[in-house]
């Protein structure tokens, strides 16, 4: 329906003073593109922000309703949710797998997302701060890697001078990274085996049943997804 | 790196490569308005939004008057994103009650959509209501998107046609660039990703029970989780697609409710260079010399590889302190290694590296990683891609035309070189078009450095910057770059959501937007009135291999003259103290 406006302009077929005759170029009423700004925006606000991400809404409700709310995990009555399987949960006890450090709020918060922010030489991120004596109420202490690495092979009952998995002791971009590496969570499985009476072996399997192996076998990096891992170990003892 | 990182990386490259041509062609189509079936739907609304608007489809435009309609079209955006901001108390769809954004941020924040660089001060999930996200933000991605590659196309008619000053109508290029490319492209991905699990609902936060209560480091007992949900999918699918960047969530493509899975985020950063790739080809067709468009993409593709390469071999290099430690940073099987620091565990370190690149190389600025914990020259990459004038893919149109800008000039300083006067595509350039050329190319990079240099001078701009020396000044220089190239990608170490850095980032990025768009539109109008001069044997011609050196070579020459002493400032001596 358009077609007359560019394709009269090549330059074999017209002449200069030919084009300039078959096209009306208006260089006047500026004003009509006032009209054209607000009424295309308003326009563009109806389709755009109106009806695309309300069918997009409306088509994923109706065939993704799971992965479109949130991936949410529910209570074995199936009536709590309890949880999401893309997000981590802060875990310390013995007999759970802990998940990477975090420094989304005050830790594992998805609704405050966010890394450390610190630069590779920081001294804050790789010694920490410590806890300043002179203001009793409040605590400045800050883990660096320092202390999560000390830490991590104190929890797991590793040499003091045992290299770690990076993953292990580095906070995550998000802060509700859901995995962990495999070697991160082989190095785990003996000590959440004896608190829970478990041999490793079996713990292993879970571990294994809970891998995210690499999509279609090359896309990302495989990870252990903690969350679920840990509730199947807890549904295993139930 | 494992085989299996470098596989991905190539895999990448080809499947970009693959689709960039079909996708080329069917927008060369779309804005030579050739009928087609699929679209006929479209013109249904095409039609009835003209009638609404006013706008005659067939009426030809200036430069100048194209110019103010872009300028209008602008200024109308940013008062409607600052005024929905503002009142967002009052309006529907704020479950979590949020009061109104501060003028200063909503001021940045409008700026930052209108100009296609979704700079973001705030964190979504804190500060914006649903429907400030939907209706202020989403249709911004959309059409701030359209009007780059709009007025790219008003260059590419300058180009093509002769004796007339005509460019075509801005009102038409908008609407069908918005219906026809960016509106199908993001339909399908949006759904695909909410199939990995990107959310998409209207309900409001979940708080859940915590299967074990944490305590945190000051001694409180946490039992609870709150789960932000949302309409993400379809803000992130566009997000993606226009080169805009600005994350749903605060951690943008990192958070996985945003980016879930490998695949989704394989899609994502195809998505950011995939427009700009596909109109490298519909610049070759429009012209009617594809090897013209297959030249440009080749300049973006020198660049791009081997910075993309050193990026991931840097960062899974990691630092000698991490391995000082006791981190194990050798890639295998078994654990991704390298600087993990701000990294996710699914994406390990070549998709967070191929990220990083890809964000800055287009304007997109939305990351998976968080590029203040890169090691100092893994993060140099990125800032200086940014640095380059966001022309490496660069943003939906406003890349391919700051390339174009590059080009022009390259032609002319073979020229010089020779003694003849340069041509481009058949048409002479000459003074008045280096100047414009000029302009465009160092208005953002003066932006760049001046800015940076009045953030360090003032109290207001040193007060928030939280890592300190080397690091500090690689972090304003960083959030400078970004602005004034329209990326909006943040090192998010500097505190940003001040007034002050509100308004001189907004400034950055009207000037990074303004004074490129402006002399494009400039140099379009003279050329289209410039008759075709026929190739000669004097004539350099631009779809050789030789020209992409030469465009190269320029690209990095300005790039580096310009920016290499605040570099040697910030990540280079911040390497050279690490590995001290």
């Amino acid at each position: 329906m358009l077609k007359n406006n560019t394709k009269a302009v090549t330059a074999e077929e017209t002449r200069p003073d030919q084009a300039q005759q078959q096209i009306a170029i208006a260089t006047d009423g500026w004003g009509t593109h006032i009209r054209a700004a607000i009424v295309s925006t308003i326009a563009l606000v109806a389709i755009l922000c109106g009806a695309y991400p309300l069918i997009v809404w409306g088509i994923s409700q109706a065939i993704f309703p799971h992965n479109a709310n949130g991936s949410l995990v529910y209570s074995a009555d199936g009536k709590t949710v309890i949880g999401s399987e893309l997000l981590s949960q802060a875990f310390a006890g013995e007999q759970y797998f802990h998940p990477r450090p975090s420094a989304a709020g005050s830790g594992h918060d998805p609704s405050s997302s966010g890394g450390t922010n610190l630069g590779p030489t920081s001294d804050k991120l790789l010694n920490g701060i410590a806890d300043d004596p002179a203001t009793a109420d409040t605590d400045e202490s800050y883990a660096g890697i320092k202390h999560l690495s000390e830490a991590y092979r104190k929890t797991n009952g590793l040499a003091v001078d045992a290299i770690v998995p990076a993953d292990a002791v580095t906070r995550s971009a998000s802060g509700v990274d859901p995995h962990i590496s495999p070697a991160n969570a082989k190095l785990q499985a003996a000590r959440v085996g004896r608190s829970r009476g478990l041999s490793e072996a079996d713990v292993l399997l879970i571990v294994e049943a809970n891998t995210d192996r690499a999509s279609f076998g090359f896309l990302g990096e495989p990870g252990v997804n903690v969350f679920m891992l840990n509730l199947a170990l807890d549904r295993v003892k139930q | 790196m494992t085989p299996n990182g470098w596989f991905q990386l190539a895999l990448y490259l080809g499947v970009l490569l693959l689709l960039a041509r079909p996708l080329g062609v069917y927008m060369a189509a779309v804005y030579e308005g050739v009928p087609s079936r699929w679209r006929r739907p479209g013109e249904v609304v095409e039609r009835w939004m003209y009638r609404l608007c006013g706008v005659d489809p067939a009426e030809q435009m200036t430069w100048t008057r194209y110019a103010y309609g872009v300028l209008m079209f602008s200024v109308v955006s940013f008062l409607a994103v600052y005024l929905i901001q503002r009142c967002q108390a009052l309006l529907p769809l704020n479950p979590q009650q949020l009061a109104a954004v501060t003028a200063d941020s909503s001021f940045n924040t409008a700026i930052s959509f209108m100009t296609n660089t979704n700079w973001q001060g705030y964190g979504g999930e804190v500060t914006m209501s649903y429907l400030s996200q939907m209706l202020a933000l989403t249709v911004q991605n959309f059409v701030s998107a359209a009007v780059g590659m709009a007025v790219l196309v008003a260059l590419i008619r300058g180009f093509r046609q002769t004796g007339t000053t005509g460019l075509g109508n801005f009102w038409v290029d908008l609407t069908r660039g918005t219906l026809y490319i960016l509106l199908p492209l993001s339909f399908i991905l949006a759904l695909v990703l909410v199939s990995q699990g990107v959310v998409q609902t209207f309900s409001a936060y979940q708080t859940v029970p915590l299967m074990e209560a944490a305590t945190t480091a000051d001694g409180k007992t946490i039992t609870e989780q709150t789960l932000p949900l949302g309409p993400a999918a379809s803000q992130i699918a566009i997000k993606q697609l226009g080169t805009n960047g600005g994350g749903f969530y605060n951690v943008n493509s990192a958070h996985p409710f945003e980016n879930p899975t490998p695949l989704s985020n394989f899609l994502q950063v195809l998505s950011i260079l995939l427009i700009a790739a596909g109109l490298c080809h519909t610049f070759g067709v429009m012209v009617k010399d594809s090897r013209q468009g297959w030249a440009l993409l080749a300049a973006m593709l020198v660049v791009f590889v081997p910075l993309t390469v050193g990026c991931a071999l840097l960062e899974q290099q990691g630092t000698p302190q991490l391995a000082a430690l006791g981190a194990d940073l050798t890639a295998s099987n078994l654990h991704p290694g390298g600087n993990m620091e701000g990294k996710e565990t699914r994406f390990g370190i070549a998709n967070s590296a191929l990220w990083a690149t890809a964000t800055t190389a287009a304007s997109n600025g939305s990351v998976n990683a968080m590029h203040d914990s890169f090691t100092p020259l893994g993060g140099l990459i990125p800032m200086w891609l940014m640095q380059l004038g966001e022309v490496i893919f660069g943003g939906a149109g406003s890349g391919l035309y700051g390339m174009v800008m590059f080009a022009i000039v390259t032609v002319f300083i073979a020229g010089l070189m020779v003694g003849r006067t340069p041509e481009y595509l058949g048409k002479k350039i000459e003074a008045y078009e280096m100047k414009m050329a000029s302009i465009a190319i160092l208005a953002p990079c003066a932006m760049v450095l001046v800015g940076t240099a009045i953030a360090l001078m003032c109290t207001g701009g040193k007060a928030t910057i939280f890592n300190p020396a080397v690091h500090g000044f690689s972090e304003v220089l960083y959030a400078v770059s970004s602005a004034s190239n329209n990326n909006g990608s943040a090192v998010a170490g500097l505190g940003a959501n001040t007034p002050f850095y509100n308004t001189l980032l907004g400034v950055a990025m009207l000037i990074g937007r303004f004074l490129t768009m402006l002399p494009v539109l400039a140099i379009a109008g003279s050329l289209s009135q410039k008759k075709h001069v026929p190739a000669s044997a004097g004539t350099l011609p631009t779809h050789t291999p030789l020209f992409v050196v030469l465009v190269v070579a320029i690209v990095i020459i300005v790039g580096a003259l310009n920016f290499f002493p605040a570099l040697a400032l910030g990540p280079i001596v911040e390497h050279l103290q690490m590995r001290a």
